[in-house]
């Protein structure tokens, strides 16, 4: 996906753009063709033919800026499926619309819409229509949040990135806020719940109407959480707060969930209405025009007022809250509303203060970003040394499972001397180290056995006679025979029954045994084994005791603490 | 208990007297609810329908599920309002409300400041009169 982001913008500059996906682009396609541009009394269709006005000049990507809309279809049909994101944000109102008549859709098809837009086609536009019928070629039922966030993502993939847009957001930046939703929500395609985005979002330090008012910019389908577009496109706006921007009345047409290029939108300049992404003069043009059409079809004369839900492009085009517009608008990210056209010159103005180098503001926004970026829970802190004994140990140990037991055994020195426990082995260590390898195995070999007697011995209810012998085995050394005593034990139980409770007996009867050993490799392998185990439990051992070791300092610590807090509590008390 | 979340006239003279006029019709409202002993909330509709009519205007009420009420203030000699525009009102007051709860910055009970919330209702008011 990041590839493929980052390999559009680089497409798109060299005009080529394409779609992402050929299964996409076919239905997209499709939905181009239901959608109509025609001058209809309904309102989406409006919308939709000043959105492929405006769409319409779009031209190389290498320049964001749009020319003056036109309103021809010709322009459409010449205009190559690359300009998609900027079809998509005009598409987006008629998407919005569908909101009211789709009911159920909302989300799904104000994405849908923008799928749709994105090849840039002009077509007859059936809103009701095409949501419904893009819903079902896009994919068999699904939730219609699972849906939308599909859908949402693969259109995402279509942004071009224009450099100088404050409200765009970059690759890296998406790249940030992909990794800050893994974070909250490992799925990309699901959604993050109200709670744990305002948990989150309120580390960012920003006043609580603000984050108030990003969210309900964002949330575009108003089901309380967040889908992955509708999080970076919060995310962005608190970036972008954080650098000083103020907050958009209406969502930026960048960052809308089906994002598309801000320069799609193409308006008469008369109407003016201010593109929050400002890039050109023209854009101005392309947006008021847009917003032209839209009210000459609805026929409403109010300037700033829409009866009803109206075309997204028009909240494509969101004011500076400087700049507002003084007439009431409907601000809600599903209502579009006609903006009243500003003044050429607020858009001059308001180009050169944002037409900020996007170096500055993506090295603003790294800054706002670990700002608002709250550190991780710090790694587990008792676990250091932990780790360090256990990677210290057991790597090395199990390094040379293979290469005897006694390399293994020596190199960490325990913080502490040794439980006895370990000493007991320890000294069983060196003194087996002496003698052969068998012998060394021997005292991890008693306790084996014992443990494995004991088990049989609950079997076998031969708890005596195997006591013993572990006992004496660990004082006798044995050539040999010891690592097969176990598995002697397994295989003969009737035998070692036999034997006499006495541990000389037992010494004896194991050397008997001893004769019918298994095969060489068998006994091996246990050796192997019980070498293994035998240093997994120094290892373990010694873990512990430096435990210990530490809970004792905490414990310390904790009793130092609390005698201090004693001591300005007289003083408070009285 | 009863502080309104959100309140707004358009002809801003006289504002106070249809504040007055809205918290006498919570009384109104009150009562109406509260008849309904047999079942909860689910027999119970939505659209409360004209509260009172006064010699000026016309108080119509409307509550959710969850005890928030809704009342509107027309002026009698605004008849072409008829009953299911006032319905229609409510369902778009309704719905906006619920945009506003679900944003997770908001705290039931506070004052509503969400400028989304405004604008509708200002469109609503405007197209009213």
């Amino acid at each position: 996906m990041a590839a493929v982001q980052a390999g559009l913008p680089v497409r798109l500059e060299s005009i080529a753009g394409e779609l992402p996906l050929p299964v996409f682009v076919g239905i997209t396609n499709e939905l181009e063709m239901r959608y109509p541009n025609q001058p209809l009394t309904n309102e989406s269709q409006s919308h939709i033919l000043g959105s492929v006005a405006g769409s319409a000049p779009r031209p190389p990507a290498d320049r964001p800026v749009l020319r003056h809309p036109d309103t021809s279809m010709d322009k459409l049909e010449a205009w190559s499926p690359p300009q998609s994101p900027g079809i998509s944000p005009p598409r987006s109102p008629s998407a919005y619309r569908s909101y009211p008549y789709g009911a159920q859709r909302n989300g799904t098809d104000t994405l849908l819409v923008h799928d749709a837009k994105v090849p840039g086609r002009p077509s007859v536009p059936q809103e009701n229509s095409s949501p419904s019928h893009y819903s079902v070629k896009l994919q068999p039922e699904q939730p219609v949040i699972t849906r939308v966030a599909s859908v949402e993502r693969l259109v995402e993939r279509l942004e071009v990135d224009y450099s100088d847009d404050p409200w765009r957001i970059t690759e890296e930046q998406r790249e940030y806020y992909t990794n800050q939703f893994r974070s909250l929500q490992p799925d990309l395609s699901a959604l993050i719940m109200g709670t744990v985005a305002k948990n989150f979002f309120t580390k960012s330090k920003l006043p609580i109407p603000e984050l108030s008012h990003i969210w309900e910019l964002s949330d575009v389908d108003k089901d309380g959480a967040l889908t992955f577009p509708e999080f970076c496109t919060a995310f962005h706006l608190i970036v972008a707060r954080k650098n000083g921007y103020p907050l958009p009345e209406t969502l930026p047409a960048t960052l809308r969930p089906g994002f598309v290029e801000a320069g799609v939108v193409t308006a008469p300049p008369s109407e003016a209405t201010l593109p929050l992404i400002v890039f050109d003069e023209n854009m101005m043009p392309g947006a008021n025009q847009l917003k032209m059409g839209s009210v000459d079809l609805q026929g409403t004369s109010r300037p700033g007022v829409t009866a009803k839900q109206e075309a997204r492009d028009e909240s494509r085009k969101p004011e500076f809250s400087p700049k507002r517009i003084p007439e009431p608008h409907e601000k809600t990210i599903q209502h579009v509303s006609t903006l009243k056209p500003d003044s050429p010159q607020e858009l001059d103005a308001n180009m050169k203060s944002r037409t900020r180098p996007r170096s500055y503001s993506s090295t603003s926004i790294d800054d706002a970003m670990k700002k608002v970026e709250e550190p991780p829970t710090p790694p587990p802190r008792p676990q250091k040394t932990h780790s360090r004994a256990s990677s210290l140990d057991l790597n090395k140990l199990f390094q040379q499972s293979g290469q005897g037991a006694k390399s293994g055994w020596l190199p960490p020195p325990p913080a502490l001397p040794p439980r006895p426990p370990a000493t007991q082995i320890f000294s069983f260590l060196p003194g087996s180290e002496k003698s052969s390898q068998k012998a060394v195995q021997q005292p991890n070999f008693a306790d084996f056995s014992k443990f494995r007697e004991e088990q049989e011995s609950s079997l076998r209810g031969l708890s005596t006679e195997d006591l013993t012998p572990p006992k004496s085995e660990s004082t006798v050394v044995h050539q040999g025979h010891a690592p097969q005593k176990p598995v002697r034990r397994k295989l003969h139980p009737e035998s070692q029954s036999a034997t006499p409770p006495s541990a000389t007996p037992y010494s004896a009867a194991t050397l008997t045994k001893s004769t019918q050993r298994p095969p060489p490799k068998q006994k091996r392998e246990i050796q192997m084994a019980i070498r293994k185990n035998r240093e997994t439990n120094a290892v373990l051992t010694r873990l512990n005791s430096e435990l210990q070791q530490q809970l004792k300092v905490v414990h310390r610590e904790r009793v130092t603490l609390e005698s201090q807090l004693e001591l300005p509590r007289p003083v408070t008390s009285t | 208990m009863n502080c309104p979340l959100y309140i707004r006239s358009v002809p801003t003279q006289g504002e106070l007297k249809f504040h007055y006029t809205v918290h006498t019709s919570l009384d109104v409202v009150e009562e109406k609810i509260s008849g309904v002993g047999k079942a909860l909330a689910d027999q119970r509709e939505l659209y409360l329908g004209l509260l009172y009519p006064t010699e000026d205007y016309k108080v119509y009420g409307y509550v959710t599920n969850s005890k928030v009420k809704f009342v509107i203030v027309v002026d009698s000699s605004n008849t072409s309002l008829r009953d299911n525009e006032i319905r229609s009102m409510f369902r778009k007051l309704h719905n906006s409300f619920t945009d506003v709860m679900c944003n997770p910055f908001y705290n039931p009970g506070d004052p509503i400041q969400s400028k989304a919330f405004d604008s509708i209702v200002s469109t609503m008011m405007v197209q009213a009169c």
